[in-house]
């Protein structure tokens, strides 16, 4: 407790994402893209903060954070 | 946190639509599920008809996916015969309130202890985007092109009127909300409903002009507030969020049990 969590991977499932924008869209950090295929990419994992706001929002489960 | 624990992996991607707030539903119960660590074997999960019910499907329980608006009364039959398993009913706004109102209101009014989750979109999306009795009054939909005369329902007075133990609301934008209500429903001993906000982008959405996904997630921050809120009172247009009412009263297994024990003695 009190030590927060600090980002490994985002594990993006590109089968299941359909590119809705949610993630992207309420990322508080502005970490998440979409590409060129309209999949959810995370292009600035740097500014991750491990909050899972993604990850609780992807209606697609295709994302999920793994912490160190 | 394996979501992939709970869900049939088969199945997936799921069949909804992109941005569908129904997966962020799916989403909210696993983490309540996993959270409360009940064993999944000890859960049904009873669905009717809808975009909403298919979520039966993609959930490792024990499943059972029924007619439409009677989920509640298969849901009645399992837990008055095995009292002992967790029921839970996800169900639309249509499925709950049109074609189950009537499953609905009995089923609250009798305090039987289950879970009635409305994934409330506001529309019939698998049929086309027809009005549903949560559409509201100047909504469109496809059978109300010149605008919806009908009012709304309001789920939470309708569900405390009939006598449900466990109210609450929330939406598919507080996702840390959602499994948190859910969590507390589930444990609630007695009849209890969450109406969960959820966004219909290819229908609702599409027709009255409320944009994506996102933009539909935007109103509802806009839209809702903490029960009893200071903004409540300043503008009592905004839809309250939360746990309305969590009071005990006798269940109805429960009761039956000793309707049984009393039968059994002859008295």
């Amino acid at each position: 407790m009190g030590k927060k969590p600090k980002l490994k991977e985002h594990r993006i499932n590109r089968n299941w994402c359909k590119g809705c924008g949610i993630c992207v869209h309420f990322c508080p950090k502005n970490v998440l893209e979409l590409d060129s295929e309209e999949k959810a990419v995370a292009v600035r994992p740097q500014d991750c903060i491990a909050c899972k706001l993604c990850e609780l929002r992807c209606p697609d489960l295709a994302i999920e954070i793994i912490t160190e | 946190m394996a979501t992939k624990d709970y869900i049939r992996e088969r199945f997936f991607p799921h069949m909804w639509c992109p941005g569908c707030g129904h997966g962020i539903v799916l989403n909210g119960l696993i983490r309540a599920v996993e959270q409360l660590g009940i064993d999944k074997s000890n859960i049904v999960m009873v669905s009717g008809i809808g975009c909403s019910s298919r979520i039966s499907g993609y959930l490792d329980f024990h499943t059972l996916h029924t007619v439409h608006g009677r989920a509640l009364a298969f849901a009645t039959g399992i837990k008055m015969s095995r009292p002992e398993l967790n029921v839970i009913v996800p169900m639309g706004d249509g499925d709950a309130l049109a074609i189950g109102g009537n499953h609905f209101i009995h089923a609250a009014r009798r305090n039987i202890d289950m879970t009635a989750i409305i994934m409330n979109n506001r529309i019939y999306g698998m049929t086309g985007g027809q009005y549903s009795p949560l559409s509201g009054y100047g909504t469109l939909a496809t059978t109300a092109p010149y605008t919806n005369i009908d009012h709304s329902f309001d789920i939470v007075e309708l569900a405390k009127a009939a006598g449900a133990t466990f109210v609450a609301r929330t939406t598919t934008y507080h996702a840390q909300q959602l499994p948190d209500i859910i969590k507390e429903a589930i444990t609630h001993k007695g009849f209890s409903v969450v109406e969960i906000l959820s966004q219909c982008p290819t229908y609702f959405g599409r027709k009255n002009k409320e944009g994506g996904a996102v933009e539909m997630m935007e109103r509802m921050k806009d839209n809702t507030t903490p029960i009893g809120s200071k903004a409540k009172q300043e503008n009592q247009s905004l839809i309250e969020r939360g746990i309305f009412i969590k009071k005990d009263m006798p269940e109805y297994c429960s009761e039956y049990g000793k309707i049984i024990e009393r039968a059994m003695k002859g008295k």
